[in-house]
């Protein structure tokens, strides 16, 4: 346990003392859930008849839509974003000075505007051009929210790819190019592989930032789970009240549900990339947390920041990580 | 241009307000996180158990989520009858702080094991050695990403707008449903934030360099 920093092995008096703080502790906790729970009980909250409507075939069908409708979405602003955040970070790295610019100026811009901010604009711009735009126009919410989680994610995705970067030794390039390997073969040969191999935890943890955010559809009226919900609990009265509990404590659940299995994904992957051999440092799997216009990759996790400790195991031979383990060949 | 200049108070009383939500919320998630960070590392397991559900619980649910939740669910169990202003300052403190209870705990992980066990060692009690010794040195580490906190909470704070709160985006949802043109709405909004959020960058460049710690 990591927060054996701050005590030591309690000694009687402090197991004493922890005990009753243990005791404390409980009933204070327990004493707010059943304070929640009575207060949600007095005012009828948990009557058969709220709880009862998720029995009916429509308003699972609504609830099924939902979920269906934010997955869309989700499938299609990740996906985007991380292609466009490929070749933000790619293009970060070029040689031509104005696409450099370009790309920096996008990420600074779309990281330091407020997501909401973006979507809402795209949206009153589609459904001002609506005729113009075809396709696009006649879906204008689902594009508007898909696009403006891509332009915000893609610019996110991009800095972390390049703290990524940052992480490959130096060395490695410079002997890519004493190898006569050409620019666009040490970036797809041995940059992207690399950055991408340490920097999927953090990558999966930004989907999830992605996965919660395509609930801002809400506010431009786009039919994903959190819309549905709403428009669930505002079109059922149960006994003269609208269900709102039930119907939110539902959502939520699934939304955390949904959220918890992706985080658990990156968790999985950095945990098993701590495991591997290959001598590239994983990145924890946490949401990056560089933002805003003066920012550096060093602030990244496994950003250059760390560079000499992210540099150090690839330059260990493989053998001498064999010889430490007491059943292996060597010893 | 003319956007701007025709409703220029009511971008003020916008700009104004997204300042004080953040302001407040930032200084209330800050209180609310460094008591849940102490809670989490804290040798009492409830208090552990109610600090991880917490975070979990908060860090997995859509913003949006919560403010429907304080908007629609919250009056119909317990009507405290709190203005808007109020229940978006604590639908974002409880959202952030969880973000920021994060940074604080990754920020004590941070701090040398000799540091508390020397602390101990001249008979230091837990909240002397977190208070004195731990917390003012994770405190100056978590600076980085408690500058990023910060400016996602001030971003957040737009879906505040959404819901009848004054601050930017209400402005802008209020002139592009009145017809002006977009873009140039976007584009004070937008200048709007980047000013707040650099000013949150630089305040915070500033207080790293002046606390910084040698080790």
């Amino acid at each position: 346990m990591s927060a054996s920093v701050l005590y030591d092995a309690p000694g009687p008096k402090a197991r004493t003392r922890n005990r009753i703080y243990t005791v404390v502790g409980t009933l204070a906790v327990a004493g707010l859930i059943a304070f929640v729970v009575m207060q949600l009980a007095s005012k009828d909250q948990f009557a058969t008849a709220k709880w009862d409507i998720f029995n009916y075939a429509n308003v699972r069908v609504a609830i099924r839509d939902g979920i269906l409708t934010t997955l869309k979405v989700f499938a299609a602003a990740g996906a985007l974003s991380l292609v466009l955040g490929v070749v933000l970070a790619v293009a970060r790295y070029s040689e031509h000075r104005p696409i450099r610019w370009f790309a920096t100026g996008f990420i600074e811009l779309f990281r330091a505007i407020p997501l909401l901010i973006t979507i809402y604009a795209l949206w009153v711009l589609f459904l001002t051009y609506k005729s113009d735009l075809g396709v696009v126009g006649q879906n204008n919410s689902f594009w508007a929210l898909v696009i403006g989680l891509t332009v915000y994610n893609s610019s996110v995705q991009a800095e972390v790819l390049r703290a990524g970067f940052q992480a490959v030794p130096r060395g490695q390039v410079e002997a890519a190019y004493a190898l006569g390997l050409r620019k666009y073969q040490v970036m797809t040969m041995l940059l992207l592989p690399q950055a991408i191999r340490s920097m999927l935890p953090t990558i999966i943890s930004q989907l999830v930032v992605t996965l919660k955010d395509t609930s801002l559809g809400y506010i431009i009226t786009y039919a994903e789970l959190l819309y549905a919900a709403r428009k669930l609990a505002n079109n059922t009265l149960v006994e003269g009240e609208y269900p709102y509990v039930p119907v939110l404590i539902v959502t939520g659940t699934i939304y955390v549900l949904m959220c918890l299995a992706l985080s658990g994904l990156a968790n999985w992957i950095e945990r098993r990339g701590r495991r591997a051999k290959t001598g590239i440092k994983v990145a924890a799997a946490a949401e990056p947390v560089g933002e805003g216009g003066l920012m550096d990759a060093a602030d990244l996790p496994g950003g250059a920041g760390h560079g000499s400790a992210a540099a150090e195991p690839v330059e260990r031979p493989a053998s001498d990580d064999r010889s430490e383990g007491p059943g292996s060949p060597r010893s | 241009m003319n956007v701007l200049l025709d409703h220029l108070s009511e971008f003020r009383e916008g700009f104004l307000g997204t300042i004080g939500l953040t302001l407040a919320s930032g200084l209330l998630a800050m209180l609310l996180g460094t008591v849940l960070a102490g809670f989490r590392v804290s040798p009492v397991p409830p208090l552990r158990y109610f600090g991880t559900a917490w975070v979990t619980l908060f860090r997995n649910t859509p913003l949006t989520l919560l403010f429907l939740v304080i908007w629609f669910a919250v009056p119909q169990v317990l009507d405290f009858g709190f203005s808007p202003w109020v229940k978006a300052l604590i639908v974002l403190s409880c959202y952030t702080s969880s973000f920021v209870c994060e940074a604080v705990r990754s920020g004590i992980s941070t701090v040398p094991l000799g540091q508390a066990e020397a602390a101990r060692s001249i008979g230091m009690s837990f909240f002397q050695t977190l208070g004195l010794v731990i917390l003012p040195q994770a405190v100056r580490t978590v600076l980085p990403p408690l500058s990023s906190i910060f400016i996602a909470l001030t971003k957040n704070s737009a879906i505040a707008g959404a819901f009848s709160v004054t601050e930017l985006f209400g402005w802008q949802k209020l002139l592009s449903d009145q017809g002006y043109p977009i873009a140039w709405v976007f584009l004070w909004v937008a200048l709007g934030y980047l000013v707040i959020t650099f000013a949150i960058s630089i305040l915070f460049r500033v207080l790293e360099r002046t606390l910084e710690v040698a080790r």
